[in-house]
């Protein structure tokens, strides 16, 4: 090991979690999954695989879905940022939740925050998604449990419930 | 009825173990063998780290038995003097930061005296290196059925078949994860992400030499599991208790992926040879078939996977004479494990291959061989057990061929394939699942239950029973509500505590729902009946009623409980040692039905359509019902085309999710679910087990609709797209340019 | 999570200038680090050699679109949604924008860059062999100001490129020639999303009576640097398609390139898909001509 390679300072990091202003001190390095996990208390976001295979860290960031353990703390800084606890408006579900439930698309759950981010992320592009827009929109989700065949009909059935408000 | 925790789940408020944390906690890490076989010589503890900082936990500070408690306790907690599979765990490591440990773990450097080692099964049958026991065997059984010996002189054919399953990984999307604490007022506490908290009650007694009241486990959420959280969360437990103990203070324990994948249990892989002897109709008169199982370095749980394997091995047909030799051989890899169907996904696949063998033998269809074989109400299997329910399994397969369209797309394709690059097939496989504990074992088990009701008339159960997506909670309060009239909002379930809830038996063994559900039916009468004793409630009632009478009676008795203890139906007879008898309290059974495209551009096979009809007893809830097939088809399908474990010298070295292939959204086929319900006489309201089933038929299916794609024979899976390019081969003949070892890495 | 973050530098300076004068300062010091979706997973896995990285992510003259009447000229740092949303990328560069949804999931694609893809230079990249038969350019930039480079030119080796200590790549641009070529692409993975390639085929092809005029054949993972099958496309050049040339290309294609077995796959099924999938793409040609 390397003795002379000093270590690196924390610093500021502030962005807007769910809506709120957040500000602490982290390493520029520190993967944002970590902060928001360790750092905020938001535990919604999972570590699945650490590599960016499963999605179960998905989040959104300045609207965008990525997967949070892939993203330095730094480069998150003065971001607006949307985890699965910003999704539900004071205790009432939003439609993709209600859906889930209806429609049985969470089992175990553990990827179960991450698959809606993404499926919120796809209504947004596309509010009446075809199947294949569903499949294609979660395909950076694994889900072990399900077979995805009640998380489409859960988003599918979520598409709907938005038209229809 | 929507999910009991569902709410939770879809808010992100549900707690897995990694959200939980304790004042003072410390992280725990594990240095692990990087030998296959060996002698350890000496651990030295390198430079470049501060020793002090860190909690070091070694065989030696094992206060009670160096073992994890299963069946043979043959496995240690920690490698002592010798390793015998890559990853085995030989010391334990702690600090306050987490980002440390890696560090750590690098810097301790153990040198070994390598021993010869044994990687597959063939090598240990050979015997030149014993590495278990006398002949590295570590379960053998034999089921004897007629006399075998005299079919083969009458037989018009005799068909033979070897087969192949490789190991699969659970992929549970949470990797394995515990917080332990010790006080010493108090003793252990775990809190993990398992299947079975008292099988680690059980374990951590024996290894921390603590008392049944000082060893408290509690089951968090719990994000998938699979079977892969049956009985290796004794070994993460004992090893996070070691370094509460030593430290005095809470160890949290969470496996990356890579560690996850690389050093807990699979799938055993398996061999199956099938000699089969049939009349000229396609009838089977009688067959040998030996089924040989990896168990890995020590014996675990090999002994119950063999079992059930065997007992699977002759599928829903009837096998007038059989001999059934199976066993289970150990290799030094890191030992293989509980994995949903445990055993029978893999004498199924091979006996559902070699049906399909035997038709084309005798020249008729996969469905005429089927027909002709299968089980009737009446008649006894393998193990001889009488099928006492009324079973039509020609009206299934009937139904299931309906709804696949099974003969036109049979006509098509094989017309189709006459031309281009594109070929289809179709295949079906048809399968019994056998629900709950073999034989006595639910007897062995003794499972009680409890449900509770409080001044509120809100009513708890409590079982052992784990939910991990499967639908636990759900289920066993729906059938505590339904037995007492309430409303499904009014009943709760407790979470799993060894120190709240009695032992219900572990939550494996498809026996949830149809065992547990039974005895929290009974239970949760028992409430009801003891309010009606007490003369405090009627025959019907309010939930409003209902609440006042268990007001009052809490006020003059204290706790309003009630208990319920399995009880073996009278007449179940089991002989362990020929292993004949009732080997099941019900079986469920299916035919599934599976339509394939091969591409020879890329030698690729897809799943276009998946039919999947099976005869479940009584569909409890739905939603859930369905969800636990479509997730065991996904795992069957990933079983037979994209989960391969690439092994060397017992090290699994594809152990990211990169490079071990689960199947996506993007992969799997629309997978069509329906359920007949003919009742269960030993079942909640008739419900016979499921959570398994599904895992068994997905694989022959598809395997055997890609032979009929392609004319090829496939006898092991996982069946990749270079298996498929090697079998197929180059026709246009230039496979000189295509020599073997021709820039191989 | 087997690095400690407090191991690592991360600068932000925000502009290119102050990006580039790091860089000149410590030469080969400073890991630029856009979206991180390969940097981040070697990190991760405590395989990152790299102890300082500089944040290359919102530099704007990274991410600037710009269409020229002759040109487009991508910035490194534009992410594989940002080329799929792109309507005349998507237009004029097809092949482009079918590799930019072909790399992994939506979160990946909305991270992952171009210019990122090409640094890493892995020869499994599904975008490097669309850019191999686009004949693109690379602009690479330094202190010392600006150089052009075809990007044929670009990888050295296996994971070597010709980028030099000090450099970062500017942008890659992309001549509009294409419209009357066929363009045709096939990824060949694990499973149809978040794969690692085992090969990949990017073509263009241009076709007059069944002729072949021009014909252009890149592929990935069948060498240790992506590929440009020169010695194929010359064999097949102003000759007609029949099924003896396409028996010839089979045999030119196995001879051209140098699969490896690893890992994810076998060398000989390697070279045979990539031999089908370009007798595919040369029968598609047949059949369908030109579009023009």
């Amino acid at each position: 090991m390397n003795s002379s390679l000093e270590k690196s300072a924390k610093r500021d990091v502030s962005f807007i979690v769910n809506g709120e202003e957040r500000n602490l001190l982290a390493h520029p390095m520190e993967r944002l999954l970590d902060v928001l996990r360790n750092g905020l208390g938001l535990t919604g976001a999972k570590e699945g695989c650490g590599e960016g295979e499963c999605g179960s860290c998905s989040v959104l960031l300045d609207g965008m879905l990525v997967n949070s353990c892939l993203v330095p703390v730094a480069q998150a800084n003065g971001a607006s940022i949307i985890t699965i606890e910003g999704i539900s408006t004071h205790d009432l579900l939003s439609p993709l939740q209600q859906a889930f439930l209806e429609c049985g698309g969470a089992q175990c759950g553990i990827c179960t925050p991450g698959m809606i981010l993404a499926a919120v992320h796809l209504l947004e592009k596309k509010p009446e998604p075809a199947l294949s827009d569903i499949r294609e929109g979660l395909a950076g989700n694994l889900c072990r449990c399900t077979g995805y065949m009640q998380i489409f009909e859960a988003v599918a059935r979520a598409a709907q419930l938005r038209m229809a408000k | 009825m929507p999910r009991k925790e569902g709410r939770d789940k879809v808010t992100g408020a549900a707690r897995y173990v990694d959200d939980m944390a304790l004042p003072g906690m410390l992280h725990g890490a594990t240095v692990r063998s990087s030998v296959a076989r060996g002698k350890i010589k000496t651990i030295s503890f390198g430079p470049g780290v501060d020793w002090n900082e860190f909690v070091v936990v070694t065989a030696k500070d094992i206060p009670g038995k160096n073992c994890i408690a299963l069946i043979l306790d043959d496995q240690p907690c920690l490698a002592a003097e010798n390793v015998n599979h890559p990853e085995e765990p030989i010391l334990l490591l702690a600090h306050a930061e987490r980002h440390k440990l890696r560090k750590a773990v690098e810097a301790v450097s153990i040198d070994y005296e390598p021993l010869p080692s044994v990687h597959s099964m063939e090598d240990s049958e050979r015997k030149s290196t014993i590495i278990w026991g006398n002949d590295n065997i570590l379960k053998r059984y034999l089921v004897e059925k007629g006399d075998v010996d005299a079919v083969w002189k009458e037989a018009a054919h005799i068909v033979e078949g070897e087969y192949f399953t490789g190991a699969q990984e659970q992929l549970y999307i949470e990797n394995n994860g515990v917080i332990a604490a010790f006080e010493p007022e108090s003793g252990v506490t775990i809190w993990g992400s398992l299947q079975c908290p008292y099988y680690v009650h059980k374990a951590l007694m024996a290894l921390c030499d603590q008392p049944e009241d000082r060893v408290r486990v509690v089951q968090m959420e719990t994000g998938g599991a699979f079977g892969g959280k049956e009985e290796y969360p004794s070994m993460i437990a004992g090893h996070a208790a070691l370094l509460a103990i030593k430290s005095g203070k809470p160890v949290k324990i969470i496996y990356d992926r890579m560690e996850d994948m690389i050093a807990t249990t699979k799938r055993h892989p398996s061999r199956t040879r099938h000699r089969t002897a049939v009349d000229k109709n396609g009838k089977i008169l009688g067959g040998e078939i030996e089924f040989t199982i990896d168990g890995g370095a020590y014996a675990t749980l090999s002994s119950v996977v063999l079992s059930r394997g065997t007992i699977h091995a002759g599928g829903p047909y009837y096998w007038p004479s059989v001999r059934i030799r199976t066993k289970a051989v150990a290799t030094n890899t890191p030992p293989h494990g509980a994995f949903r169907g445990f055993g029978a996904p893999q004498s199924l696949f091979a006996l559902e291959r070699h049906m399909d063998r035997i038709a084309q033998v005798v020249g008729i269809s996969p469905i005429e061989v089927r027909r002709r074989n299968f089980l009737k109400t009446g008649q006894t299997t393998t193990t001889e057990q009488t099928i006492q329910e009324n079973i039509d399994l020609d009206g299934l397969l009937d139904r299931a061929l309906d709804l696949s369209n099974y003969d036109a797309k049979k006509k098509r394709f094989a017309e189709e394939n006459r031309n281009g690059k594109i070929k289809k097939g179709i295949g079906i496989a048809a399968f019994l699942h056998g629900a709950g504990f073999t034989g006595s074992g639910e007897r062995y088990l003794n499972s009680l239950v409890g449900v509770e009701a409080g001044a509120d008339g809100v009513v708890r159960v409590l079982v052992s029973s784990a939910e991990f997506g499967q639908g636990t909670n759900t289920v066993l309060c729906q059938i505590a509500a339904e037995a007492l009239g309430l409303p499904y909002e009014n009943v709760a379930i407790a979470q799993p505590d060894t120190n709240v809830v009695p032992n219900s038996g572990p939550t494996v063994a498809s026996r949830t729902a149809m065992i547990v559900g039974k005895l929290v039916q009974s239970a949760a009468t028992g409430i009801k009946e003891t309010l009606a004793k007490s003369g405090l409630l009627g025959e019907d009632y309010t939930p409003d009623q209902f609440r006042i009478a268990c007001r009052e009676y809490i006020a003059s008795h204290g706790a309003l409980k009630s208990y319920s203890r399995y009880e073996s139906p009278g007449n179940v007879y089991w002989d362990d040692e020929k292993y004949r008898g009732e080997a099941y309290a019900a079986f469920a059974w299916a035919v599934y039905v599976a339509e394939v495209t091969v591409d020879l551009t890329t030698y690729s096979v897809t799943v276009n359509d998946f039919v999947a009809l099976q005869e479940v007893g009584k569909v409890l809830n739905p939603v859930l019902a369905e969800g636990q097939i479509t997730g065991g088809v996904a795992q069957g399908i990933g079983f037979a085309l994209y989960e391969k474990v690439v092994w060397h010298d017992g090290r699994m070295l594809n152990n990211q999710m990169t490079n071990y292939i689960m199947p996506t959204s993007v992969d799997l086929p629309p997978i069509r679910v329906f359920f007949e319900e003919h009742g269960n006489v030993h079942g909640a309201h008739g419900a016979k087990g499921i959570g398994e089933l599904p895992m068994d038929g997905p694989a022959p299916a598809i395997v055997n609709a890609v032979e009929d794609a392609t004319g090829v024979r496939f006898d092991s899976i996982p069946l990749l797209p270079e298996d498929l390019f090697e079998a197929l081969g180059d026709k246009s003949g230039e496979r000189d340019f295509l020599s073997p070892t021709r820039g191989m890495a | 999570m087997r690095a400690d973050p407090a191991d690592y530098k991360l600068v932000s300076p925000g502009n290119l200038q102050a990006v580039l004068s790091l860089l000149a300062d410590e030469p080969s010091q400073w890991l630029p680090i856009a979206g991180g979706t390969d940097v981040m997973v070697l990190y991760s896995a405590g395989k990152l050699p790299n102890r300082k990285l500089i944040d290359i992510w919102s530099i704007p003259e990274l991410r600037q679109i710009e269409v020229l009447p002759e040109r487009i000229r991508i910035g490194a740092a534009c992410t594989y949604t940002a080329l799929r949303s792109h309507e005349i990328i998507s237009r004029d560069f097809p092949l482009l924008t079918l590799a930019a949804s072909w790399t992994g999931g939506i979160a990946n694609q909305n991270r992952g860059t171009l210019g990122g893809n090409i640094a890493n230079a892995s020869p499994a990249a599904d975008s490097l062999p669309a850019l191999l038969v686009y004949d693109a350019e690379l602009t690479l930039i330094s202190v010392r100001g600006q150089r052009r480079v075809p990007y044929r030119t670009f990888h050295a080796g296996y994971k070597k490129t010709t980028l030099a200590a000090d450099e970062l790549i500017l942008d890659i641009s992309l001549p509009r020639q294409f419209a009357e070529y066929a363009p045709h692409a096939r990824k060949v993975g694990a499973r149809n999303a978040q794969a690692i390639s085992k090969v990949c085929l990017a073509a263009l092809g241009q076709c007059a009576d069944g002729v072949i005029r021009d014909l252009r054949l890149a592929l990935g993972s069948v060498a240790p640097v992506p590929f440009r099958l020169q010695e194929t496309e010359q064999l097949l050049t102003g000759i007609k398609i029949a099924p003896s040339l396409i028996n010839a290309a089979r045999k030119s294609v196995l001879k051209e390139i140098r699969p490896i077995g690893d890992i994810r796959s076998t060398a000989r099924y390697r070279a045979a898909v990539a031999a089908n999938l370009v007798a595919e793409f040369l029968e598609k040609l047949a059949v369908e001509g030109t579009n023009a």
